[in-house]
């Protein structure tokens, strides 16, 4: 389909257009056109596309100069200087030196090396078109002008001017804070002897205090680790099956009004999540609606300890999270469930197989092959739940030496080292190793379920 | 005789009451919080305690007062900064998912495969971690105060939009790929393809990227809160309401809480269950790739 309308001659498709093959294959211009972007454009006529990588060339390389090259510099050290107090003789007043700032320093740093990058790419892409129009030329044709070029972005080459926007918020607002943030794994950045204007560079060190189990940290890390795990295995594995379970019974013959029971619980995931959790949480404090209530029945004498007890917490957020999670899972299912072959039913009815030995055999292995991607994203979400532990329990019931309670998972952990307690450099530790975490579960579950690679499978 | 051929064994229609029985007080338990606010937030007395489960008299004053009284919190301004920044989002986040999802989708170029491991890796890190850089960033730029603020909303729930492409290419996926082939035989480009066959093709799931991207805002409540800080002015609803909570105003605002709990709650809702049936696709389409 793509040779439909492919513009670019025969001969020159099948040419390799490599960087190595233009610097090895191509002439002096082509080879220049690395030092000066646009040479090898401008030599063959393509006076638009080579102006365009030479300005872009220009720009990149008087950004450098007047400032990318101290920024890397810097870089090194994040700044030494602190600030200075001097008294000037002149005014009789104390004068204030502006010190360095490391965090300033960093992410200039940072942006820095991303142009060092979009250079280097310029210069490739300089490179490979220029060997183009050259391979053009050898073959006595001419090689397409500006407004060939602007009709192919809006054709063949379509994906180039639709992802590029999209890549550079991507690029801009997710990888760089990225970077940013995991680049202060690596220092001293911390309130922690004063080290918010000022940090270092300390290698390893905050991984080590992280990982020792002997420290307060490392004590902390561990015990919020294990319980982060096992709520992201209990979340998942409660919603999934009570969801299920609720959705074969909605979807069971005998069973009247379905539209009406599943509307009943889709009104809730209709709810936005923060407004129904802040609810929750306000029905079950001490004198909240729910201890109110069993308290006017007779039925206890003091409130329950919903959020001040570490067992009782731990078992109010898991039934909260099943509140809130099991309508959506309904959803999501009952279309799938609807769409198990009725066939294997039959069969299995016929082998005289019970409900029970049917659901065992026949809909949970349907169903998992078929919603393990849904289950491994479930799972994730589940780990990096913060909606359902900061608005509810907000990590309580909390030790007075620690600085996560017994509910925090490692995602409210962050918030709370960082943006209560100011600890930046233990904060990004923390977020890498979820990401650790995640990438080597969804890593092993995506290998084992393999419908990754069945991608086109429909078409 | 004949009439007992056709009625069900005993047990088992109790089996059926039963069912039914269990799923009325599922419903229950479900609705009940909802209809708690609901009730609360029509509740006569103040405060954020109630000596009774639901209140015992009622009146709109809770409603009123989140209109009227601009003492501690603005509501209507909190309204309004919402919906800035959810339409701006839903147009760039709408423009970003269909662009992404129809070069996955239909273009076929070497980066391809990498482009698409590469954005699962990064939904792998805790969008948290990035939003935490982001509000250094911008108050490095002095953006985290002043009208800024809404540019800098704009640009983290906007910015990385592209990468949530899975729904829309999955539903680009099933149009058959001979109408782009007949279209370009007839001399059409690849962009003519996308806004002249694609796009009006698939217009059920260009409103629904439009409509939950709309909605996002509405619904978040951890971004704004960390750009937000102590900047009133600025405040989403999500952030609003929560403070609304905190010790020193629950007393006087819990029941308006509860008020704009339904006011907010209304719309999203209805939003929500005109899109819900697109939901189905997004486990579908996953399983797609």
């Amino acid at each position: 389909m793509d040779k439909l309308t492919d513009t670019t001659p025969r001969p020159i498709q099948q040419e390799p257009i490599t960087c190595r093959a233009a610097l090895r294959g191509g002439s002096v211009a082509v080879k220049l056109s690395v030092l000066i972007g646009g040479l090898g454009c401008l030599v063959r006529g393509q006076l638009v596309k080579g102006a365009l990588y030479l300005a872009a060339e220009l720009f990149l390389l008087a950004y450098m100069a007047q400032s990318g090259l101290t920024n890397l510099s810097r870089l090194v050290t994040l700044g030494e200087m602190e600030q200075q107090k001097i008294w000037n003789e002149a005014t009789s007043m104390f004068e204030y030196i502006d010190g360095d700032r490391s965090l300033v320093i960093l992410l200039y740093g940072i942006v820095t090396v991303a142009f060092v990058l979009a250079l280097v790419l310029l210069m490739r892409l300089s490179l490979k078109s220029a060997y183009l129009a050259e391979l053009y030329a050898r073959r006595g044709m001419k090689a397409p002008g500006i407004v060939q070029d602007v009709r192919e972005l809006l054709d063949q080459r379509l994906h180039i001017s639709l992802l590029s926007l999209p890549i550079l918020g991507v690029l801009t607002f997710t990888v760089l804070p990225l970077v940013f943030m995991s680049c202060m794994a690596f220092t001293n950045y911390s309130i922690l002897d004063n080290k918010l204007v000022l940090f270092d560079w300390v290698g390893l060190d905050n991984f080590r205090r992280v990982f020792n189990l002997g420290g307060s940290l490392g004590k902390t890390f561990w015990s919020v680790l294990g319980w982060t795990l096992s709520w992201a295995v209990i979340a998942t594995a409660s919603n999934y099956f009570l969801g299920m379970l609720l959705s074969l019974l909605i979807n069971w013959k005998e069973i009247r009004i379905k539209k009406f029971w599943r509307f009943c619980f889709v009104l809730t995931v209709a709810v936005p999540h923060f407004v129904t959790l802040l609810i929750i949480r306000q029905m079950l404090q001490p004198n909240g609606a729910v201890n109110v209530a069993l308290q006017n029945m007779g039925l206890i004498d003091a409130a329950l300890p919903f959020f001040t007890d570490v067992t009782w917490s731990r078992v109010t957020v898991i039934l909260i999270n099943i509140w809130v999670s099991v309508p959506y899972v309904l959803l999501q299912l009952t279309g799938i469930l609807q769409n198990i072959p009725a066939e294997l039913y039959e069969s299995a009815r016929v082998d005289g197989a019970g409900p029970l030995v049917t659901f065992a055999k026949i809909t949970l292995p349907y169903m998992l092959f078929v919603t393990m991607p849904y289950l491994i994203t479930s799972f994730t979400g589940n780990i990096n739940n913060f909606n359902v532990i900061f608005l509810t329990s907000q990590g309580l019931p909390r030790a007075v030496e620690s600085t996560a309670g017994s509910t925090d998972l490692l995602i409210t952990w962050l918030y709370k080292l960082t943006i209560d307690n100011q600890y930046y450099d233990i904060g990004a530790v923390i977020g890498i190793l979820t990401f650790a975490a995640l990438s080597v579960v969804s890593l092993v579950t995506f290998r084992f379920s393999g419908s990754y690679k069945n991608e086109e499978g429909f078409q | 005789m004949s009439t007992i051929k056709h009625k069900k064994p005993l047990h088992k229609r109790v089996v059926i009451v039963l069912a039914h029985v269990f799923l009325a007080v599922l419903a229950a338990i479900w609705l009940l919080p909802i209809l708690w606010v609901a009730l609360t937030s029509f509740r006569q007395t103040q405060g954020s305690y109630c000596s009774t489960f639901f209140p015992t008299s009622y009146s709109v004053r809770n409603y009123v007062k989140l209109f009227t009284d601009f003492s501690v919190f603005n509501f209507p301004q909190m309204l309004l900064n919402t919906l800035l920044v959810a339409v701006a989002n839903c147009l760039i986040s709408t423009f970003f998912v269909v662009a992404v999802a129809y070069a996955f989708s239909r273009m076929r170029f070497k980066s391809r495969k990498r482009l698409m491991s590469v954005s699962m890796i990064i939904n792998l890190f805790p969008g948290f971690m990035s939003m935490i850089a982001c509000y250094y960033i911008f108050k490095m730029l002095g953006w985290t105060n002043g009208p800024m603020l809404r540019v800098a909303l704009i640009a983290v729930y906007a910015g990385g939009a592209g990468m949530g492409y899975h729904i829309a290419k999955g539903y680009f996926d099933t149009i058959s790929l001979s109408l782009d082939e007949a279209a370009m035989l007839d001399g059409a480009t690849k962009s003519q393809v996308l806004t002249k066959i694609i796009m009006p093709l698939s217009k059920p799931i260009v409103v629904y990227t439009l409509l939950t991207s709309f909605a996002g805002p509405f619904k978040d409540f951890m971004l704004a809160k960390v750009l937000c800080g102590p900047n009133k002015d600025y405040y989403t609803v999500a952030v609003g309401m929560y403070q609304m909570l905190e010790k020193e105003y629950i007393d006087e605002w819990f029941c308006s809480f509860a008020a704009a709990a339904v006011i907010i709650s209304i719309p999203i809702a209805a939003l929500f269950l005109f899109t819900q049936k697109y939901y189905s696709v997004s486990t579908s389409g996953a399983v797609k790739g």
